[in-house]
């Protein structure tokens, strides 16, 4: 932890946490102008194509700048909360587990991590549901609801056990120190292979589920586990070893996904 | 009252999602590592601020952006705006008649990607790691052009129907050629930034477009066509930061040669 961003010593008169939460907020006020360069392209963007391409005014200009100013304070306490829970939780885990020097806890822990955070994701429920509508519709499945029901299950528990699988092959490269590019690039033919035989329907949601897997909430606990590893193991390197783990999880949904489309 | 409705709504579903990871998390520090987090109040407090924080910005992007970017997707590819009145739109179609929406797909792809929560992690994650040599900004305007050119290159696709793969493969051609000759340094970085760009404000957005799309071209199905934007958003971000990594190492090497010479 930086010096500054400790409460105890940048406020040695504090008064309790009511006082401790007054000083957290104000800090979160600091990063307001990030947030605000981070949005504005977003307001540009909107604001021309609505008063100038579409010649159109802009609807309920009031709770838009209330919903802006929403947006604003959130990006700018989810920043603070990341660098005071997310990534001191995933770097510390990554330091305990490596002083434990169990390696098998440390891969069933990656594995419960990438499955856990994955098959609850909205993102992927909602694409789960569409392919299995469009599974009924291309006769791949009866088009009764238990059908596509089970449909649906079974593709998000498939990528799910991906993910899961992604970040144990992910950790146990980090502990190898195996070039990244070589694991990934393998993947990528595997990628290849399956789209020649996998059925048309699936292919589409294969590729895209690779992009839906990894939410806001777990690709900082994920990167910070992975950049915590590299640190502690010796002669890791964090930029080279550290990162990586995401890109597995974006890649091992594909392959996972397409054969759930031939084996269905 | 309404909107501290929706709110508690959005805050709730938010607790929903994260409460398994909380779990998992505290399970195994608990029974298996055995030992106390430290400064726990700071990291509950941290806890409680990515949860309102992400609720906030959610419940603005619903009230402030979602509907106008969603509508402003439709009316975009809708027939009316896109064949003029003098043109019958029976006529074949010609992929130079969607130029407003390949802009549009580029403008949008770039600016919800500047704002993505998920990104910003990994980028103040990089800048930290890397001794501040990779901007947090540099970094997420890499990315985001790459989404931006992913998702035009996206609407092409559906405006023409090539198949999803064809582009998929090429690209992924680019990526091992550019791994080739990439400074090592930000390979898995690069990779990262694929998976780390579409989330909570992309998503949405760019898959009604796609969605709205296939919709207007006649002979495109929206569930069969609609699908694979994502996908481009993912993959050219990787190329997009290789690229940004290679411009760097070559300028530096220029200068170092010019240097030498003198």
């Amino acid at each position: 932890m930086h010096p500054a961003d400790n409460p105890l010593v940048s406020h040695p008169h504090r008064k309790g946490r009511l006082r401790i939460f007054w000083h957290q907020a104000r800090k979160a006020a600091e990063p307001l102008t990030d947030s605000a360069m981070a949005l504005l392209p977003i307001v540009l963007v909107i604001a021309f194509f609505q008063l100038v391409v579409l010649q159109q005014p802009i609807p309920n200009l009031g709770q838009m700048l209330w919903g802006l100013l929403q947006v604003l304070i959130g990006l700018a306490l989810f920043v603070r909360g990341l660098q005071m829970a997310l990534f001191p939780i995933g770097e510390e885990m990554a330091y305990n587990f490596v002083r434990k020097g169990s390696l098998s806890w440390l891969l069933v822990f990656a594995f419960a991590l990438g499955f856990g955070t994955t098959v609850a994701e909205p993102a992927l429920i909602a694409i789960s549901e569409e392919a299995a509508r469009i599974a009924a519709s291309g006769q791949v499945i009866a088009s009764s609801v238990e059908a596509q029901n089970s449909y649906a299950i079974g593709l998000r528990l498939t990528v799910a056990l991906a993910v899961g699988i992604a970040l144990v092959v992910g950790v146990f490269r980090i502990l190898k120190g195996w070039p990244v590019q070589y694991l990934i690039i393998g993947g990528y033919f595997g990628v290849v292979v399956m789209t020649f035989f996998a059925p048309p329907e699936i292919i589409g949601i294969a590729y895209d589920s690779g992009g839906v897997t990894t939410s806001t909430v777990t690709v900082p606990l994920v990167a910070a586990l992975g950049i915590g590893l590299a640190h502690t193991i010796h002669g890791r390197d964090p930029m080279i070893d550290g990162f990586g783990l995401i890109a597995f999880a974006s890649l091992t949904p594909m392959i996972f996904v397409m054969a759930f489309g031939m084996l269905y | 009252m309404e909107w501290l409705i929706g709110f508690g709504t959005t805050l709730l579903t938010m607790l929903r999602d994260v409460l398994p990871i909380a779990a998992i998390l505290f399970g195994f520090q608990a029974l298996v590592l055995r030992r106390k987090i430290k400064d726990p109040a700071r990291v509950a407090m941290g806890m409680v601020l990515v949860l309102l924080g992400l609720t906030l910005f959610l419940e603005g992007l619903e009230m402030a952006l979602f509907p106008i970017g969603r509508l402003m997707a439709q009316q975009l590819t809708a027939p009316e705006f896109i064949y003029d009145s003098a043109r019958a739109a029976a006529g074949p179609i010609h992929w130079l008649d969607f130029l407003w929406i390949y802009a549009f797909a580029a403008a949008i792809g770039f600016a919800t990607t500047v704002a993505e929560p998920a990104l910003m992690a990994v980028a103040i994650k990089a800048n930290q790691v890397s001794g501040g040599t990779i901007t947090v900004r540099g970094l997420r305007y890499a990315v985001a052009v790459g989404v931006a050119v992913g998702v035009a290159v996206g609407a092409f696709r559906i405006v023409t129907g090539t198949p999803l793969h064809w582009f998929i493969i090429s690209g992924y051609i680019v990526v091992i050629i550019q791994t080739i000759s990439a400074p090592r340094a930000i390979i898995p970085l690069a990779y990262d930034s694929g998976g780390v760009t579409t989330s909570t404000v992309t998503v949405p957005l760019v898959a009604a477009l796609g969605l709205g799309l296939a919709e207007t071209i006649p002979g495109r199905s929206p569930v069969l066509d609609g699908f694979g934007l994502i996908a481009f958003a993912s993959l050219f971000p990787i190329i997009a930061v290789l690229g940004y990594a290679q411009l760097g190492d070559l300028k530096a090497r220029r200068l170092k040669r010019r240097f030498e010479k003198k």
